[in-house]
């Protein structure tokens, strides 16, 4: 089979593009831990937005908590401004179920109600179990279910992408 | 080896009975998990779902009021449902057993029980005897352990110090009595803390500590100077038998926690004591209300570790 490869880098020159057009007036960013926080954090200082980029994490709402337990980590949510009537863009790597998206969500209301929640992400692989869509995404794949794509983060802050098989 | 009952096959906890015999790993896990329930505090809704649909029983055999009631709010924040049994006046007064009472309580859906006895080793009685998916978490048994205690001193001490590996920790007072000592002791230990002393007189400081590592202090002075961390306990009346102490005035004298004895531990040495305190007993008030006191934050940070034990074990199958 051939290996699928992603350029990260220009994909994420195409998210920056997107996300420019996304941004409201006085519109927050807002990565999900923890290639979207890294995303976020770039996107912030590329498209020289004011304040602090928002990071959030999914573990106190997952939906798998029963199965898994706390085990994916314990990174806690960081929203260093008040969200009530903001226009929130919620950051990723990668867009599978939707589920963490979900979750994302609801941990985002423990904290306000925000003017609108909008999504973009680097790569939607499909495989939604949630009605749940990005308002931009820099690629679509399709990637058996066995596959997971991770996003890692040199030293000099470059991105890259890797295909993991799933034992 | 037998295993630690408190571990699944897997080595992940699933009942918390004892910090001893823990590995590093776990502690430390549930620290990191604390200081993520601690910025729950901070939101407009101070509740997350983790335990929805779950019951939590209080089981208080022995009175506390202030365990009891962080335990309580603990899991209301995990959005568990709470019971509290006042045990005390009902079913074990009626002349039923202890493990009669559990089974009628695992009857009512119970998921997890928090306990509270004055016998060393009820709580591992019920862990044993109940269903694969019922958690247990002691909540104090006997002069035996306090492990939630022993994990809220942790994360204080990991608070204000950051690294264990370069303190000196001095724990004053009735140890010999105290769960929380022995608690304290274990994880001080575990983490890596390289001088423990158990300071006190000789008939409250069991001998046997050497063994586990600690220096044994009988004088005041010698056992706070140069200390990084001073753990102050309270003293159990309602513990002691026979002529232990001459008197509480004397014990004040020698042992009590005041500025002129505060000032020969480290400049910036935090104050704990697991409540609740007696002024002028062992801790003089201006101590206790000073600014090396840390002893209200230990309560804050008590609410946080105890979501986090109580969301680690329910999220780990036996």
């Amino acid at each position: 089979m051939t290996q699928l490869q992603l350029d990260a880098e220009a994909l994420y020159a195409e998210l920056r593009h997107g996300v420019r057009g996304l941004l409201q007036p006085d519109a927050a960013l807002v990565g999900i831990w923890s290639g979207g926080a890294w995303l976020a954090e770039r996107l912030q200082r590329d498209l020289a937005l004011p304040g602090a980029h928002g990071v959030i994490s999914s573990t106190l709402h997952r939906d798998d908590f029963a199965e898994r337990g706390l085990a994916g980590g314990t990174a806690a949510t960081q929203l260093p401004f008040a969200i009530d009537g903001r226009p929130i863009v919620l950051i990723d790597d990668v867009l599978y179920t939707g589920r963490t998206i979900r979750a994302v969500i609801n941990e985002l209301y423990d904290f306000g109600r925000p003017a609108s929640v909008t999504l973009a992400v680097l790569v939607d692989r499909g495989g939604r179990e949630l009605p749940i869509a990005a308002s931009f995404a820099a690629a679509r794949v399709t990637l058996p279910r066995n596959q997971r794509l991770a996003l890692a983060r040199d030293p000099a802050g470059l991105f890259t992408f890797a295909v993991e098989e799933l034992a | 080896m037998a295993r630690n009952p408190q571990l699944n096959s897997h080595g992940e906890l699933i009942h918390l009975l004892s910090i001893e015999g823990l590995p590093k790993a776990v502690l430390t896990q549930i620290l990191d998990t604390a200081g993520t329930f601690l910025s729950v505090n901070d939101r407009d809704v101070k509740k997350v779902p983790l335990l929805r649909g779950k019951s939590v029983f209080n089981l208080f055999f022995e009175n506390s009021t202030r365990t009891r009631t962080t335990f309580e709010i603990a899991a209301k924040r995990l959005s568990a449902d709470v019971i509290n049994l006042d045990i005390q006046r009902s079913s074990t007064a009626k002349g039923e057993s202890l493990l009669d009472t559990i089974a009628n309580l695992s009857a009512m859906h119970a998921d997890m029980f928090v306990v509270r006895h004055g016998e060393s080793g009820a709580p591992y009685l019920i862990a044993q005897h109940c269903a694969p998916h019922v958690h247990v978490v002691n909540a104090g048994d006997g002069r035996h352990a306090h492990p939630t205690q022993g994990l809220l001193d942790m994360y204080t001490i990991r608070h204000y110090k950051r690294d264990f590996s370069e303190l000196t920790v001095a724990i004053v007072g009735d140890i010999v009595h105290s769960r929380v000592a022995r608690s304290d002791i274990h994880g001080l230990a575990i983490l890596g803390v390289p001088e423990i002393r158990a300071v006190g007189p000789k008939t409250l400081v069991p001998g046997d500590l050497a063994q586990m590592g600690v220096r044994v202090c009988h004088d005041m002075a010698e056992g706070i100077r140069g200390a990084d961390v001073i753990i102050m306990l309270r003293l159990q009346n309602e513990r002691m038998s026979g002529a232990m102490l001459p008197s509480a005035g004397e014990f004040f004298k020698c042992y009590g926690l005041t500025p002129d004895k505060l000032a020969l531990a480290k400049p910036d040495a935090i104050v704990m004591h697991p409540g609740p305190i007696n002024r002028g007993v062992e801790i003089e008030s201006s101590v206790a209300d000073g600014r090396h006191s840390v002893i209200l934050p230990q309560v804050t940070f008590g609410i946080a570790v105890r979501m986090a034990v109580m969301s680690t074990i329910a999220g780990n199958q036996a």
